[in-house]
């Protein structure tokens, strides 16, 4: 601890001026913990109902770090009061108040009632596999495996894995398709934290309209990933090949979006309308190479669909060849006996142009279909339809540099271009070297020619941002499962992380081909339906609805109304279960990783030039197409890390801003460091200090709110168990990414010079950033925990090194199991991978640690904001033994309101800085100012819509004491009406409530706000 | 590929129209070249007795109308694709007229026929390839972006590219079908830049038989029951170099046709005839 002290310090100088026992309060005994937070509550309670802004919510997280630690049986009252108190102050306190609190009081509970049951209980299947932290249960394991272990295994172990997860599904999925009893004991010591999230058992009612038109309900634990969700589908549908299959919601814009099996289905949906629908994802270019029956029925489903609405457009004798196969599939032989009814041709859905003549071609064309089973009569109506020009094209509407409207078709060979109905131009995925968006603008850039010597880069101008990240999402997926064998490596432990992290998790064409093929099983029966298909909108009546175990229906009801008042934007915290597991992932593919080449983020264009200057080439004619050169963009964010980090206190979350003065958008930026250390001394108490770096601040054009939140956690370890974890959120800008669709190695052997030099680069920007957090570290003992992983082929000497370490940490770590509730243990992996768009504002967040945070920006567009008012703000940390210091330096007093904001038309410039520390006094343990061993660091990245989290875990022996340290950076993107104090009360809460058992030592919030207004189209 | 194109090349019935004494002065041409009427005549009947006799098509032969010096180009003035005919508005104004004949003729054969009424479309059936699975159109000086779009909407099942045609008239005047998968091209500048667009549009893979004089390039393939792989091909006459690359086309009947006066007229041959398929449709 003291070493991180010491190095806050020295980083913070500034900020922590005021603080009088900054950092060397961190170790405080757990007692005194509860009782500075006792006391700290009730003062935080009037302080924030006085204070505005975040400052109200960080009373929250106090109480709630004290919540925790009268977890302990005896306190079970407190935590009573506890909960009452701050359901008051919800009342009380304005609405995003409210929305930050709301999750807290049902949890408190929860803790309550987990005590008791604690031990007894397995786990409470579902209510644990919906969680998110469910991820580091080994019970999920197989259902989380499968989309990363597919990416290292070969094909032979995703088949095994397949059989896992069938097993899974056959044993009872509560587990959510879990793989097999085998990891069930794991859990035990896992288990209060378990414990806590199973209690909490927030249940929400799902509605997936299937292919059939018929609604499927299940309850899902309310924080479930889409994946528990799909998994659940997939079960009921007895499917196998699901790799196919996704499920779609409509966002808040009414637009369909895939639901990322990876992340909350919660955090995705963003609005409670819990509705959702089965769809075919990639369409198999071959369906007759599909191993099952069952999954060519439900893709023609699907298809028929597409046709009877237009989507797939088909010819008249299309229309009516695929009609009269369906009437065979589903009706059976022709029976000219028994004639149907005269309106019975009229009441099935062929064709969005259906007319008597076509319905008297296919009674025609049925008759002929004689004798043929239901499922030949399928098979027919893929090969007929797999045929036809748009089967599979995912169209989206673009314009091109002149602004004529065009669509982009992504399909399983490329990316198509449209105008019209005409192609116009086409990128094959071997053409394509990098995918990217920024803002509303969708790059790609294109391999030379034969005759070219450049690559050139196309561009073309979505809708707005959202369209952008959709395609370019849609793009990366496609690609992935198409076009390679095996899923890009996460580049982290990470492997779904939206903007420039974003990966296709599950499972390759390749791999789900070979996994169908071991399917063994008797063909399933199920039962054909009628075409009479039910209109499967989903933007029916939303049907929600939430219950919560041991909760009245009162409480769910506001539990309810709660989520709703939350904005679109929330902050996203990852849970630290889910680095773990990630980490045991990470592991595994330390092996392969060298052999898998990495794409990563490079900076976007460092400006589109212009909005405009962006084209496409129809007849890619290489002259006219911007080239965009990339290596401009790799200075800059150092160069701003650097500014910023002098300034910064400890946690150094250091943004780059983008050109957005030259487009003159308006770009709201949040970040969000939470820095969670949990030491494995005595309980320290909660000392909360503030510190004022000044940030360096940004481009004028930004805003941006940096929080870094520091928890120390004061569990009780042995000596010998060392464990440091820090976590470093790292959010990425929401309107940027990219993608560099490489072909895995296995593939593509021919990697284009161009392509290896990108890499180069960026890797060039990587290691600076690792040099940076070196130095702040300074340690000679700390490994440099930022190894990215694309490094790995570089190979750090630090990883080697500190590899050696995490094997002894193991051994300790078996002995004290037990003690470690976290078991990370073993996935202690050294290397962390950071990745950051080098466009997107770099972030570095830098502890004495050696704890990096990126702090990414999401910058959106420039709609009016609800909170985040840039105002001075009184922080209302009034406990006793906790220090608060505050020091908000505003550039500009301008008090943004919003809604002004973004109604003007003219460009406004506002710069506003503001960086508030809090930090929790720390009980001096044994080496102050010493480094300490670094065991182990990784840093995950997580993403919602609109946050960005990097968490970053360090585990250090120290003085045979382990610390784990947790820094998340979260980053918050202002969209329209993001509530930034509410977004960030919620990150806070939510870091709180993914561990319990640490405690928040530090929180910095760290926000600049740029605007600069400009209509967006 | 070959066995997605099965049933490519497969024609039953071939529309074909007379030559005008006015194709001799009045035919649009792009040279100044004098035209011999009777020679072409003798060309066209050639052809005809090759479509008609040895392959044994029905054909369909309308009769020459003075008034269209151009009607003899059928090809132009309607796409038939499966049971669907388009019925085009060709670019040239002075032979739009020559759809009226060719739209009685394909209803008689009770085709699905569509028209392009837009008026300001323009598509000649010149600068349509069909591949057996996609469609390309070249934009030319008698087809634009309109026309291309409306066939685009007659023949839903396949996907239609455009190709930008600069230096000849047709994009059928220096490629066309050789074979499933086989595209015939020429081998001057212009024909290679548009076989690469082609490549680059497509989500196929098309072999490539390159000739060296574009003209050649135009020829006719079918697949006809009992007879196989057929190729209508310039004559060693006429471009004797071109024509030594179709000889070494293996398991093909080859069958060359002159086509020496039609030419003069930018006539080539697969301008002279539409094919139909009526058996294979449904």
């Amino acid at each position: 601890m003291t070493t991180e002290v010491g190095s806050e310090t020295e980083v913070k100088e500034k900020a922590e001026e005021s603080a009088d026992q900054p950092d060397q309060s961190e170790k405080a005994t757990e007692e005194t913990r509860e009782v500075a937070s006792a006391e700290g509550e009730e003062k935080g309670k009037e302080k924030e109902k006085e204070g505005k802004g975040i400052s109200k919510f960080l009373p929250t997280w106090l109480k709630k770090q004290k919540s925790l630690s009268q977890t302990s049986p005896t306190k079970d009252t407190a935590l009573k009061e506890e909960a009452i108190s701050v359901e008051k102050q919800e009342e009380e306190g304005p609405a995003p108040e409210v929305n930050g609190l709301a999750d807290e009081v049902p949890e408190k509970e929860a803790v309550k009632s987990e005590q008791l049951k604690e031990k007894e209980e397995k786990p409470h299947s579902k209510a644990s596999t919906d969680t998110e932290p469910a991820k580091e249960e080994k019970v999920d394991e197989s259902v989380e495996k499968s989309p990363e272990e597919t990416k290292e295994t070969t094909e032979g172990q995703g088949v095994e894995e397949e059989k896992k997860e069938q097993e899974g599904e056959v044993q009872g999925e509560g587990e959510g398709g879990g793989g097999g009893g085998e990891e069930g004991q794991t859990s035990i010591f896992q288990s209060p934290l378990r414990l806590v999230r199973k209690t909490k058992m927030k249940l929400v009612v799902c509605h997936v309209t299937l292919l059939d038109g018929t609604d499927f309900s299940c309850e899902v634990e309310k924080r479930a990933k889409g994946q528990f969700l799909f998994f659940k589908v997939c079960e009921h549908l007895n499917l196998l090949e699901k790799d196919y299959f996704g499920l779609t919601y409509k966002d808040n814009h009414e637009q369909t979006s895939w639901l990322d099996p990876m992340k909350e289905i919660k955090r995705q949906i963003r609005s409670n309308n819990w509705q959702f629908a089965f769809n075919v994802k990639f369409y198999p270019p071959d369906p007759s190479l599909l191993t099952e029956d069952i999954t060519r029925y439900l893709l023609c489903l699907q298809l028929r669909e597409d046709v009877a609405s237009g989507r797939l457009p088909c010819s008249f004798v299309t229309h009516a060849l695929l009609g009269s196969y369906t009437l065979q599939a589903e009706f059976g032989d022709y029976e000219p006996d028994q004639p149907r009814p005269v309106d019975f041709m009229s009441q099935l859905n062929f064709a969005p142009s259906q007319n008597k003549e076509m319905e008297e071609k296919i009674l025609e064309l049925h008759k002929s279909h004689r004798g043929m089973t239901p499922a030949q009569a399928d098979a027919q109506f893929l090969e007929n339809a797999k045929k036809l020009s748009m089967y599979g094209v995912d169209l989206h509407h673009a314009k091109d540099s002149e602004g004529v409207d065009i669509m982009l078709g992504v399909c399983a060979n490329g990316l198509l271009v449209y105008k019209d109905r005409l192609r116009i131009n086409r990128f094959a995925w071997p053409k394509i070297l990098k995918i990217s968006y920024k803002r509303n603008n969708f790059y790609i850039k294109i391999r030379p020619g034969e005759t070219e010597q450049f690559e050139s880069t196309v561009g073309f101008k979505l809708q707005n941002h959202r369209s952008a990240k959709r395609l370019w999402k849609v793009c990366v997926e496609n690609h992935s499962f198409f076009r390679l064998n095996t899923p890009e490596p996460p580049t982290k432990p990470r492997f779904l992380t939206l903007g420039s992290k974003f990966r296709y998790s599950g499972r390759t064409q390749a791999q789900t081909r070979t996994a169908s093929s071991l399917i063994d099983r008797p063909a399933p029966s199920f039962e054909r339906t009628s075409s009479k298909r039910i209109s499967r909108s989903l933007d029916g009546a939303p049907m929600i609805s939430i219950t919560e175990a041991g909760r009245d229906s009162a409480e769910n009801g506001r539990e309810h109304r709660l989520d709703d008042s939350k904005s679109p934007l929330r902050v996203h915290v990852d849970n630290i279960y889910d680095h773990d597991k990630t980490q045991d992932e990470v592991l595994k593919h330390q092996a392969s990783i060298s052999q898998l080449k990495r794409s990563f983020m490079e900076a976007p264009p460092p400006s589109p030039p212009q909005t405009n200057q962006w084209e496409k080439r129809l007849t890619s004619s290489p002259a006219t197409a911007v080239r965009v050169q990339q290596q401009q963009v790799v200075s800059e964010p150092h160069a701003e890390a650097a500014a910023a980090a002098a300034p910064a206190a400890a946690d150094c979350t250091i943004s780059d801003t983008k050109e957005s003065a030259k487009t003159a958008e308006v770009e709201i930026e949040e970040t969000v460091v939470i820095q969670e250390v949990s030491k494995a001394t005595k309980p320290g108490l909660v000392t909360v200090t503030t510190g004022s770096p000044a940030s360096a601040p940004t481009d004028q054009e930004t805003r941006e709110q940096e929080v870094t939140v520091q928890e120390e956690v004061a569990v009780p370890k042995d000596a010998k168990a060392a464990k440091q974890e820090s976590v470093s959120s790292e959010s990425e800008s929401e309107e940027e990414a990219e993608y560099h669709p490489n072909v895995s190695v296995s593939l593509s052997h021919t990697q284009i010079p161009e392509e290896k030099e990108e890499e180069e680069e960026e890797e060039e920007e990587e290691e600076v950033e690792d040099k940076e957090n070196e130095d702040e570290t300074a340690e000679p003992n700390m490994l440099a925990p930022d190894v990215s992983s694309h490094q790995a082929e570089t190979s750090h000497p630090a990883e080697d090194i500190s590899g050696g370490v995490v094997e002894s940490q193991k051994e300790d770590m078996k002995k004290n199991a037990e003690n470690e509730k976290e078991g990370r243990e073993t996935e202690d992996s050294t290397d962390d991978l950071m990745m950051t768009p080098e466009e997107t504002p770099n972030g570095v967040a830098l502890s004495e640690e050696a704890v990096t945070g990126l702090a990414a920006h999401v910058g959106e567009e420039p709609e009016p904001r609800m909170n985040g008012e840039p105002r001075p703000q009184v922080i209302c940390c009034s406990e006793p033994p906790v220090v608060k210091t505050e020091m908000v330096t505003i550039s500009d007093t301008f008090a943004a309101q919003k809604t002004e904001i973004a109604t003007k038309e003219v460009p406004i410039v506002h710069t506003e800085t503001k960086t508030i520390t809090y930090e929790a006094a720390q009980l001096d343990g044994t080496g102050d100012g010493e480094p300490g061993v670094l065991m182990t660091a990784q840093t995950i990245t997580s993403e919602s819509l609109c946050t960005t989290t990097t968490t970053h875990i360090t585990k250090t022996l120290k003085g045979g004491l382990s610390e784990t340290r947790i820094e998340k950076r979260i980053v918050i993107t202002g969209d329209c009406d993001i509530d930034h104090d509410k977004a960030l009360a919620q990150a806070i809460k939510e870091a709180k409530e993914q561990h319990p058992d640490m405690s928040v030592t530090r929180v910095v919030v760290h926000k600049e706000t740029e605007l600069a207004e400009e209509e967006e189209d | 590929m070959a066995a997605l194109m099965a049933g490519f090349g497969l024609y039953t019935h071939a529309i074909v129209r007379g030559i005008p004494a006015s194709l001799a002065k009045e035919a649009l041409r792009t040279s100044e070249a004098e035209v011999d009427v009777d020679k072409a005549r003798g060309e066209h009947d050639a052809y005809v007795e090759v479509l008609k006799t040895r392959l044994g098509l029905d054909v369909v032969e309308l009769p020459a109308d003075e008034s269209f010096p151009d009607c003899v180009f059928v090809e132009d003035a309607a796409v038939v694709c499966g049971d669907t005919a388009l019925i085009t508005r060709p670019g040239a104004e002075s032979r739009r007229g020559e759809t009226e004949a060719m739209k009685r003729a394909l209803k008689a054969l009770n085709l699905n026929v569509v028209e392009m009424t837009d008026e300001n479309a323009t598509l000649d059936g010149g600068d349509v390839l069909f591949t057996g699975r996609e469609f390309f159109v070249g934009l030319s000086s008698r087809t634009n972006q309109r026309g291309a779009e409306i066939l685009a909407d007659a023949f839903k099942d396949y996907a239609v590219s455009t190709v930008p045609v600069l230096a000849s008239l047709h994009l059928k005047s220096f490629c066309s079908m050789g074979g499933p998968g086989l595209i015939v091209i020429g081998s001057s500048e212009p024909a290679q830049k548009a076989l690469k667009i082609m490549q680059q549009m497509s989500d196929h893979c098309y072999d490539k038989l390159t000739v060296p004089d574009d003209i050649a390039a135009n020829c006719i393939y079918m697949n006809l029951p009992n007879k196989g792989h057929v190729l209508l091909h310039c004559t060693a006459e006429e471009f004797p170099e071109s024509f030594k690359v179709f000889e070494k086309l293996k398991d093909y009947t080859l069958i060359p046709v002159s086509n020496m006066e039609k030419v003069k007229v930018d006539g080539a041959l697969t301008c002279c005839s539409i094919l139909i398929n009526k058996k294979g449709s449904i």
